[in-house]
């Protein structure tokens, strides 16, 4: 069985020669071209680059919101509808996406409620994961009623009462200003130290890219291709501080760099 | 609502009020003018003032256009010194229209919610259902009323279910309308987070796409249940009924009753006015109870 050999080699996400082809009015648009990538459990990869260059397509090829045009892929061994009928990932969109009728409480319970979880195995799930993003206390409030980094935090609780082992995030933090971000991302990362989940994690922030991931994955568009993927040694249990230290500023200046050559190409035409 | 937007939101209303108020008493002396010159004419007196002329247009019996206080008193008349049961109560005429014209809403409103929900499950029902549905509008309903009663008749149905069945007919049209588009109204992040819950059509169903269309329903109630009173008057028009706010116009016109015409219609579009207004109060509540009131 693939799925036990996956689970052996600890391979949550394996891609290979990947290729996606939007087919528009104005002729064909190659938002991913050859896209090779494996992903092991207990990774926090991030897939930074400019926009267009298909790192949200990419994470909805993988939660099965878009369909590769060529290659395979495989979510913890199967396909990624199946993995997705399995419900196996948490997702985590740009905007909260939180349904405005719904309490933040009832908001978390939504996925729950889906699967058809008991009623008190989810009160205790809503309550641990509103604690968990330092909500407690607002389960009665509309989302309205909270400011946007709290409404984030409470859609990251939603992803993860279902429990998953694989977190995909697409740009969650992008909309938040740079204090509620550096928090949020600390919060994020004490997590995965805590809970050993696979993360892969859509960003356009250097610095979030390089503070959060074991792997960073710089991709460069038209067509959409990933241009270099580098490997990070900080520790897991990192500070905020971390980002003063040599090792962070070289792995950053790696990114910037890679961003640079990925976009070099586009520079002429304008 | 705090005390001073309340006076906020009356304040334009009385305005309004007065300034058509004014009008309607200029109109109603130009309009009535000619009549009161022809009766001091024909008594063969021309000793009358300006003034004469103005209060008579007032108090006329049959005007072309009464005053508003003689359509008031007329009104106060029929609803108040009147016995419910009385044959020239306005309130018993306005019960009679009003029980077609909510039953028609009721039946139009579940008839509208029902097509809306198969048009936007079915792409083949989208394209096959909505341009007929357009067309409905389209015929005057002046024109098929009496047939649809006549006919209905004929097949043993009679009383309030043929006028109901007018104002279902006016009615559904604006409920699918609004329902098809407050189906389709959740947010593309919505309806993926759905999906990555792997979510049957009924839990997206019950859960997105239902709850977020209940303020499109009720917008297209408002105008529903207005134009199903005016599907119970119309309805009441060619049947020559004997009972019904559209039976009182119908009578007024006969013998030339324009004060009680026009007290008719006065009280149709108040009857109009609070059922707006009600749906509208259901319908904040609603949005209240689902948390949506800083949005409505």
């Amino acid at each position: 069985m693939t799925t036990e050999e996956s689970s052996q080699t600890g391979k949550v996400i394996e891609i290979d020669d990947l290729s996606l082809t939007f087919e528009t009015s104005d002729g064909p648009v190659y938002a991913l071209s050859d896209i090779n990538l494996s992903i092991e459990q207990g990774d926090f990869v991030s897939l930074i680059g400019p926009s267009g260059c298909g790192k949200t397509t990419l994470l909805r090829v993988i939660a099965d919101l878009e369909a590769a045009t060529k290659g395979t892929i495989s979510v913890n061994g199967v396909t990624p509808e199946q993995a997705r009928m399995q419900r196996a990932y948490g997702y985590v969109f740009q905007a909260a996406a939180l349904y405005p009728w719904r309490t933040i409480a009832k908001n978390v319970a939504l996925p729950l409620e889906i699967m058809g979880i008991g009623s008190a195995e989810r009160k205790r799930r809503v309550q641990q994961n509103l604690e968990l993003v330092n909500l407690g206390g607002f389960e009665k409030k509309y989302p309205w009623q909270l400011s946007g980094g709290m409404q984030q935090r409470a859609s990251i609780a939603r992803a993860l009462a279902v429990e998953p082992d694989l977190l995909l995030m697409d740009e969650p933090f992008g909309a938040l200003d740079e204090i509620v971000r550096d928090h949020l991302n600390e919060q994020l990362l004490s997590l995965w130290a805590k809970t050993n989940k696979t993360v892969v994690f859509v960003t356009h922030s250097i610095p979030e890219a390089v503070y959060l991931s074991s792997r960073i994955v710089v991709m460069s568009p038209r067509p959409g291709k990933i241009h270099d993927v580098i490997e990070s040694h900080l520790p897991k249990q990192r500070s905020l501080d971390i980002r003063e230290t040599p090792e962070f500023l070289a792995l950053a200046n790696r990114v910037r760099d890679g961003l640079r050559a990925g976009h070099s190409y586009d520079e002429p035409e304008l | 609502m705090n005390p001073k937007s309340a006076t906020n939101n009356i304040i334009p209303v009385i305005v309004v009020l007065s300034i058509i108020l004014l009008l309607w008493y200029v109109a109603a002396v130009f309009m009535n003018m000619a009549w009161e010159k022809d009766q001091y004419e024909r008594a063969d007196n021309q000793q009358y003032t300006l003034v004469d002329l103005v209060s008579g247009t007032m108090k006329q019996e049959r005007p072309v256009l009464p005053a508003p206080h003689q359509v008031a008193q007329e009104v106060y008349k029929t609803t108040v010194e009147k016995k419910i049961t009385s044959k020239r109560s306005l309130i018993y005429h306005s019960g009679i229209t009003l029980s077609s014209a909510l039953l028609g809403f009721g039946l139009g409103t579940l008839l509208g919610i029902l097509l809306a929900i198969a048009i936007v499950y079915n792409r083949a029902l989208n394209k096959s259902f909505m341009p007929w549905v357009i067309a409905s509008q389209t015929i005057p309903i002046l024109a098929i009323a009496p047939m649809v009663i006549v006919v209905l008749n004929a097949i043993g149905i009679q009383g309030l279910l043929p006028k109901a069945f007018i104002s279902m007919y006016l009615s559904f049209f604006p409920v699918v309308v609004g329902m098809v588009k407050g189906l389709n109204a959740p947010e593309v992040s919505h309806r993926d987070l759905m999906k990555t819950y792997n979510a049957s059509a009924a839990q997206t169903f019950w859960k997105l796409r239902l709850p977020s269309s209940l303020p499109y329903l009720f917008t297209s109630m408002k105008i529903a249940v207005a134009i199903a009173m005016v599907g119970a008057i119309v309805a009441e028009l060619p049947t020559g009924a004997v009972a019904g706010l559209g039976a009182r116009l119908l009578a007024g016109s006969y013998y030339g009753q324009t004060i009680q015409i026009w007290s008719a219609l006065v009280m149709a579009s108040i009857l109009a006015a609070l059922l707006v207004m009600f749906i509208g109060l259901v319908g904040k509540l609603v949005n209240r109870r689902m948390g949506l009131s800083s949005h409505a």
